[in-house]
Order: C-alpha cells, then sequence, then structure tokens
C-alpha cells in the first residue's frame, strides 16, 4: 500500500510537464523581474516572457494574443467574461443570461450571484446524453438576453457541445457568446478565427501546466467589453489588475505550445486506451456509460455500476486515483448534477465513476484498472441487497422504499 | 474522504453477510434506507423460541461507513434479547466506528434497521410496531 495510486484523475488536474517545469524554473530565480517594469533589462526579460507565452497560448486557439488576458484560471476567467459581460451590457441589452444546468460551479454559481443583483438566468435542460439541443436554446433566447455561456468540454462526461453552432446561433440573435473551454483546451481542435465564440475561459492546469494561471479570450473583431473584476495597476489594459506571475504564464505558455504539437497523436494513444478501458470494463452486467460517446474526449470514462454505491466503490478501489459522481457527505446524500440533469436515476447517479486519461497513462495501468475495478464491483454486488432483488427477479421501481 | 482503521476492518472483512428466508417464522427482516438516498440496509435476525437473537445477516448498498455499521451490528445482536436489540444506540454505533460527523445518518440507519428487524418479527408474532422513516430525498 506504499505505492502511489493509479492516476486516472487528469480531469481535475494534470501533473505539469517536465518540459514546462523546466522552462519555469529561471523566471522564479535569475530571471524575475516585474514585467511591468519598464526601466531596466529585468523587467524588458520578463515583459518579454509573458508576451511569447501569449502567443503561444493565442496560436493554440486560433486568436489573436492581444485577445488573451492573463487571469488566476479558468473560475476567475469565467467569472470575468459573465458578470463582465453582464454588467457592461445590461443597460444597453438587457438583464437575462442563458447557461445549461450541467455547467462548472464556477459558471453556475456566478450566474446565482448576477440572479442576486437582479438579473434572470434561464438554466437549459440537456439531453439524457449531455449535449444541448439548439433548437431549445434558440426557444429561450429572448429579446433581453445578453449572453449565453457553455462548456465546450464538460468536466465530468467529457461531451463536446457544437460551440460553433451555438455561436453561430448567438451571433444571430445579438447574443454575447461565452465558452469554458478549461477541459477543451489541448484535447479538441479550438479555432476562434474561424468559430463565432466571443469569450473562452482557459485554465493551465488542466493541460500539463501550473495551477493558479488561466487566461481569458476577448474577442476583438467584433469587439466586446467587460466590466474588469479586480482593480489596480491597470495591468491586461485594466481587465485585470495585479502584477503578472511570470513563472507561471510561461509555464501556462509552454504547456500550450507542447499541447499543439503533441495533440494529434496523444489523442489517438488515449482514445485507443480509454477504449480498451471500456471494452474491459463494460464485459461486466449493469454497466453504463454516461454521456454521448461519440461527441466526446477521448479522455474522459464516466461509467455507472447499477446497484454498487460509488463511494463504497472508490473504497474497494483504492489503488487507483478516480473521482466520484456521488457524494455521500452530507445528510441529503445528492448525487452528481450533472448526471441527475442527464435524467440518470438516483441509483445511476449514486453509482458513478470518473476515470479520466492523460499523456503519462500506460497500458499496464489500464490493465490494473480493469482488474481491480470488476473485482471490486463484484464483491459491493454481492453484499448488495438492490443485485440480490434484481437477481430475484424484483422490481426496484415496485418496492415503497422507507423514503417520505 | 479518510476512513477510520475500523471502518475499513469491517469493509474488508464484513461479518455475517447473506440472507435467510424472509417468511421464515423464526427470522425479522429490516429493509431501511432508498436508492435515491444511496443507502439501502437489509438487517435480518435469527430468533429463537426464548426470545434471544441466535443469529444475524446482512446486505448493504451504501458508503463504506454504511457497510462497516451493518456489519457491526450483526455483531451486537447476536445473543441479545429482542429489547436488548432494541437498546442499541446510534451514538454506540458511530463511537465504536469513530464516524465523522458526516456519517452519523449510517449509524442511525443501522439502529434504524434493528428497529425495523425487530417490528417484522414481532409482527409475525402477534405485536404491531411500525419502522421509523429514515432517509428524506432533498429535491434537486
Ligand atoms: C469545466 C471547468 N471549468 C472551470 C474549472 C475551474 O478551473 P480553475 O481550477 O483553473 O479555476 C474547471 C476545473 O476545475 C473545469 O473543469
Amino acid at each position: 500500500m506504499t505505492t502511489q495510486p493509479i492516476y486516472l484523475d487528469y480531469a481535475a488536474t494534470t501533473p505539469v510537464d517536465p518540459r514546462v517545469a523546466a522552462k519555469m524554473i529561471p523566471y522564479l530565480t535569475e530571471l524575475f523581474g516585474n514585467p511591468a517594469s519598464r526601466s531596466h533589462a529585468y523587467g524588458w526579460v520578463a515583459e518579454e516572457a509573458v508576451e511569447l507565452a501569449r502567443e503561444q497560448v493565442a496560436t493554440l486557439i486560433g486568436a489573436d494574443p492581444k485577445e488573451i488576458v492573463w487571469t488566476s484560471g479558468a473560475t476567475e476567467s469565467n467569472n470575468l467574461a459573465i458578470k463582465g459581460a453582464a454588467r457592461f451590457y445590461a443597460a444597453s441589452r438587457g438583464k437575462h443570461l442563458i447557461t445549461p444546468k450541467t455547467e462548472h460551479k464556477s459558471v453556475l454559481d456566478t450566474c446565482r450571484e448576477l440572479e442576486r443583483e437582479g438579473f434572470t438566468v434561464t438554466y437549459l435542460d440537456v439531453e439524457p446524453n449531455g449535449l444541448i439541443d439548439l433548437e431549445k436554446l434558440a426557444a429561450a433566447i429572448r429579446p433581453d438576453t445578453v449572453l449565453v455561456s457553455t462548456m465546450y468540454v464538460n468536466n465530468e462526461i467529457g461531451v463536446i457541445q457544437d460551440v460553433a453552432a451555438i455561436g453561430a446561433l448567438c451571433r444571430e440573435k445579438g447574443v454575447i457568446y461565452h465558452v469554458d473551454a478549461a477541459q477543451a483546451a489541448g484535447k479538441v481542435e479550438i479555432d476562434l478565427a474561424k468559430t463565432p465564440i466571443d469569450l473562452l475561459s482557459l485554465s493551465a492546469h488542466k493541460s500539463y501546466g501550473p495551477k493558479g494561471i488561466g487566461a481569458l479570450y476577448v474577442r476583438r473583431k467584433p469587439r466586446v467589453r467587460l466590466e474588469a473584476l479586480i482593480h489596480g495597476g491597470g495591468h491586461e489594459r485594466g481587465l485585470r489588475s495585479g502584477t503578472l506571475p511570470t513563472h507561471q504564464i510561461v509555464g501556462m505558455g509552454e504547456a500550450y505550445a507542447i499541447a499543439r504539437n503533441s495533440m494529434a497523436v496523444e489523442n489517438e494513444r488515449i482514445r485507443w486506451l480509454r477504449d480498451r478501458l471500456w471494452a474491459g470494463l463494460s464485459t461486466m452486467e449493469e454497466v453504463y456509460l454516461n454521456g454521448d460517446l461519440d461527441a466526446r474526449v477521448p479522455h474522459n470514462l464516466n461509467v455507472s455500476f447499477n446497484y454498487v454505491e460509488g463511494e463504497s466503490l472508490l473504497m474497494g478501489i483504492k489503488q487507483l486515483a478516480v473521482s466520484s459522481g456521488s457524494a455521500c457527505t452530507s445528510a441529503s446524500l445528492e448525487p452528481s448534477y450533472v448526471l441527475r440533469a442527464l435524467g440518470r436515476n438516483d441509483e445511476l447517479a449514486h453509482s458513478s465513476i470518473r476515470f479520466s486519461i492523460g499523456r503519462f497513462t500506460t497500458e499496464a495501468e489500464v490493465d490494473t484498472t480493469i482488474a481491480l475495478v470488476t473485482d471490486a464491483v463484484a464483491k459491493l454486488r454481492e453484499l448488495s441487497p438492490l443485485w440480490e432483488m434484481v437477481r430475484e427477479g424484483i422490481d426496484l421501481e415496485s418496492i415503497q422504499w422507507a423514503a417520505h | 474522504m479518510a476512513y477510520s482503521e475500523k471502518v475499513i476492518e469491517h469493509y474488508e472483512n464484513p461479518r455475517n453477510v447473506g440472507a435467510f428466508g424472509k417468511d421464515d417464522e423464526d427470522v425479522g427482516t429490516g429493509m431501511v434506507g432508498a436508492p435515491a438516498c444511496g443507502d439501502v440496509m437489509r438487517l435480518q435476525i435469527k430468533v429463537s423460541a426464548e426470545g434471544v437473537i441466535e443469529d444475524a445477516k446482512f446486505k448493504t448498498y451504501g458508503c463504506g461507513s454504511a457497510i462497516a455499521s451493518s456489519s457491526l451490528v450483526t455483531e451486537w445482536v447476536k445473543g441479545k434479547t429482542l429489547s436488548q436489540a432494541l437498546e442499541i444506540k446510534n451514538t454506540e454505533i458511530a463511537e465504536e466506528l469513530a464516524l465523522p460527523p458526516v456519517k452519523i445518518h449510517c449509524s442511525i440507519l443501522a439502529e434504524d434497521a434493528i428497529k425495523a428487524a425487530v417490528a417484522d418479527y414481532r409482527s409475525k408474532h402477534g405485536s404491531t410496531e411500525t419502522e421509523t422513516p429514515i432517509c428524506t430525498p432533498v429535491a434537486p
């Protein structure tokens, strides 16, 4: 038990790639200047590094470097994009926003905050495969809708939204479109030169960069205006004040440059591993994939093991670092809101595990994972009264559970 | 979530897993919780003519603490009379297993499983008692 668990939680965070770490280190020690120092070489060197990184990030997403604003991560980018645009355009365009129910908390909670400020928010249902129905979105758009915010790739189930189509719809209706691409960068091809997205949030630590750094893309043509959240020295053209963390920015730039070069080959390798994992797990009975299989990044496999509770399953596979959609930690025992939004019943939502595969995952790790999960599921089903009843042909829906 | 050693021990070596015939005269069955809440416990007791619990079995769908609580309870009820078994309190279960506050509901469920099993046995033998509600699913 002293060996490190197998890491299959790349959607939570990734290790910093050693090549990235190597680029960052000099900017902590010798090249420590403040990029805003205009009067000496320390500052110039740092500024140059920041601008190179800005270009690297812009290149990965088909943007102009001038459209990139550094932030502390996707949470801040989401806050800046949604609050910033909603507040700037409230008077001229209206106070209604639309976002799907399956968004990350940093979007949902930002919307809740805007509701407290007097905005109205439509929380859009998604289809059972996790995707947005364009017609339902179109029907939700009102004359006073100021902004639509959707993910590019969902963090729990890995499904890829059709952002090009959503963007085109928003353009047509004169609505600002924000995309949370924290889980998309380096996994799917993003080309903002062609895709009508106005604002796009990025994070470094989901793509082998350091934690605590991210960026917001802010379109210049047609120009999108924002109200800043953080005021001070006027950095980042007044959109985000605060001394730039050069080493973090250098890390994000390098991570994105590596992503651009290795993405195509890496995705194929990861897809092969993911398919192997699914082939191994789906030989068991009553195992369900959550989210669309095709419109999905290869890195993600979200599986429900019916009649086995997720947290107990995690306990049985301690040699694996994965995450569960079940959170049996409060009196309410609320399972994943994302799986609930897909219309999954509570048993399935309670029994889900997210496996997320990444750059350093090996075939041997996948094979060990299959074996460990298969054993644990078999053991827990032996313990499960629900499994026994189903085996006896009892319909669980027909039972009056002591739940009132 | 860090688990106590006792929870891990019961999870890895659950005691008395299984089932008795639920229609047997000498068996009382208590099933509490609900799939929607993430826990279902089924506790069965086999009671002698003298009213002593001779054997117990369980199956649980739920987190590690729920499994450990029900496993522990099968050990504790053995050898007790029905009224002694009803004296087992959730606080004792929680203390024995060192459950953190967020897992107290698992020990409550185990206490309720005992009550439900005893009530079922008693109802087979003439007396009537109803079981207590446990889990109230929260609206999304
Ligand atoms: C989809 C999505 N959005 C936003 C975030 C938050 O990103 P950060 O950790 O950079 O604030 C995450 C990661 O937790 C995410 O998965």
